[in-house]
C-alpha cells in the first residue's frame, strides 16, 4: 500500500504564473509552457470546429450565416495561429515521446564537476524543434496571407 | 575604494503581514558568498534575519535561496558569479515560507519517505558475503545519490508550481537512484509509490530541475529512466543484472599479504575515558 501523499501549503507556490516566468531557466522550462499553450489552443479549436460545422443540422441559412462571420480577417488569423500551433505541438511532441522514455538524454554520467545534464547535452535537438516550427508556420503565414 | 553590494532582502514573519524588500549595504570582499553577505549583514546590521545555513561547503543543502531569479546555494555562489551588485534574495520558491529566508522542507522529506528510498532487499544480509559491483553497475545510480536534498530542483519544476500534491523531481530522482542500483529488489514495491496520480506521469520533462541542481544530480535524466522502467515493468521487460555475492570473507582471518593495514593504535583504551569502566 503506497503512502498517500499529502498537498503542501501553497502560500509560496508559483502557481500557474510560474508557467510563464519562474526565473532564468532554460529553453526547455518555456517550451513546456508553449506545449501546454499549443495543446489547450488545438483542443479549443477542436470544440470550436465541432460547433461550426453542427450549425448544418438547423439549415442552409444557419449555415451560410455560420460561414460568413468565420470569414472574418480575425478568424482567419485564428486559423492560422492554431496551424502554427500544431506545428510545434506536434514537432515538440515527438522529440517528449523520445526523450520522456530515457532516449536522446545520454546516460548517467560521473558527477564530476562541471556537471553536465542530459537536456542541456542534447539541447541541438530543442533547437531544431524551435527551427522547424518557425520555418512550418513561416511556409504557412506565406501560403495564407501573401501567395 | 572599499566595493560595496546592495542586498535587497524579502523579509516575512508569518503574522499576517505581507512581505516586504529590506535593502542592506555590504562590503564586497574577494570571494565572497551570497552566504558571507547574510552572515555580515545578521552580526553586522540586522540581527533579525532568518536564514538558515550549516555546513557552508554545500554538503548539507540547507542555504538554497532565490537570487536574482534563480536558485542558488548561497554558500556554494560568490557574489561575483550573479555578475550584479545588487542581489535580490528570497526564499526558495514553491515551499511555504517560515520567515524571511527560511522554508518549510518538510513536504520535500515527507515526498521523499514515499517511495521507499533505500535498497530493499529480499534476503537477510549476510556480513561474511559482500555483494559485488562493477564500474558500469555503479554508474548507473551514482550520479542519483550526490542529492543532498536542497528543494532547488522542486522550487524550479514548473509542476510543482501548480500543484501542490505532485512527487516532485527530489522524490523521483531518489526512486531512480534505488531501482537503478542492482543491489536493490524493491523495484515492484516502490511502483505503487510512483504510478499514482501526481506521481511520475506528472513530469513533462521541463528540465529545469537538471539545470538548477547545484550537485549535478540530472533528476530528469532519472525520472525519463523510471518512466522507461516502468512501462518495460507492464510488459514483464523490466531487467537488471542481479548483483551477485562475493566469495566468503572471514573477518578474523589474516589480511591477504600485500594488503594495506589498519594504523597502529597510539592511544590504549585505558588511556582514555572510554575504556568502558
Amino acid at each position: 500500500m503506497a503512502i498517500p501523499l499529502k498537498a503542501r501549503p501553497v502560500q509560496n507556490d508559483l502557481g500557474i504564473v510560474g508557467w510563464g516566468w519562474a526565473g532564468r531557466y532554460g529553453l526547455e522550462r518555456y517550451l513546456y509552457t508553449l506545449h501546454r499553450l499549443t495543446g489547450l489552443g488545438v483542443l479549443f479549436y477542436l470544440v470550436l470546429h465541432i460547433f461550426a460545422t453542427s450549425t448544418r443540422i438547423f439549415g442552409e441559412p444557419a449555415w451560410k450565416a455560420t460561414m460568413g462571420f468565420l470569414h472574418h480577417p480575425a478568424f482567419r488569423f485564428g486559423e492560422y495561429l492554431v496551424f502554427a500551433g500544431f506545428v510545434f505541438h506536434a514537432l515538440n511532441g515527438v522529440r517528449l515521446i523520445f526523450q520522456e522514455l530515457g532516449y536522446l538524454l545520454g546516460k548517467p554520467t560521473p558527477p564530476v564537476f562541471p556537471y553536465s545534464y542530459g537536456l542541456r547535452d542534447f539541447r541541438p535537438v530543442a533547437f531544431l524543434v524551435v527551427v522547424l516550427a518557425v520555418v512550418g508556420a513561416f511556409v504557412a503565414f506565406c501560403d495564407m496571407f501573401l501567395v | 575604494m572599499e566595493r560595496r553590494v546592495s542586498v535587497k532582502v524579502q523579509r516575512y514573519a508569518s503574522n499576517g503581514l505581507p512581505p516586504r524588500i529590506e535593502q542592506y549595504e555590504v562590503p564586497q570582499k574577494e570571494g565572497m558568498t551570497i552566504l558571507d553577505a547574510l552572515m555580515f549583514i545578521k552580526e553586522n546590521l540586522d540581527g533579525s534575519l532568518a536564514f538558515r545555513a550549516s555546513c557552508r561547503m554545500g554538503i548539507c543543502g540547507s542555504c538554497a535561496m532565490f537570487v536574482n531569479g534563480y536558485p542558488y546555494l548561497a554558500c556554494h555562489t560568490q557574489i561575483h558569479e550573479i555578475g550584479k551588485q545588487e542581489l535580490i534574495i528570497k526564499p526558495l520558491p514553491n515551499f511555504p515560507v517560515v520567515k524571511d529566508l527560511v522554508v518549510d522542507l518538510s513536504s520535500l522529506f515527507d515526498r521523499h519517505r514515499t517511495v521507499l528510498p533505500y535498497l530493499i532487499r529480499s534476503e537477510e544480509p549476510d556480513d561474511t558475503r559482500p555483494i559485488v559491483q562493477r564500474p558500469d553497475e555503479l554508474e548507473a545510480f551514482l550520479k542519483f545519490s550526490y542529492c543532498i536534498k536542497c528543494g532547488i530542483c522542486v522550487s524550479g519544476c514548473p509542476t510543482c508550481a501548480s500543484d501542490p500534491t505532485f512527487l516532485g523531481p527530489q522524490a523521483l530522482a531518489q526512486a531512480w537512484r534505488y531501482s537503478a542500483d542492482n543491489r536493490d529488489e524493491g523495484f515492484a514495491k516502490r511502483k505503487e509509490s510512483l504510478d499514482r496520480p501526481h506521481g511520475v506521469w506528472n513530469c513533462h520533462l521541463a528540465g529545469a530541475c537538471s539545470e538548477a541542481c547545484p550537485k549535478g544530480v540530472d533528476p530528469a535524466l532519472g525520472i525519463q529512466r523510471l518512466k522507461r522502467a516502468l512501462i518495460a515493468s507492464y510488459f514483464g521487460l523490466f531487467r537488471k543484472r542481479k548483483a551477485t555475492l562475493g566469495p566468503p570473507v572471514s573477518w578474523e582471518a589474516a589480511p591477504p599479504e600485500g594488503a594495506p593495514r589498519p594504523p597502529e593504535r597510539t592511544v590504549t583504551p585505558e588511556d582514555t575515558s572510554l575504556s568502558g569502566d
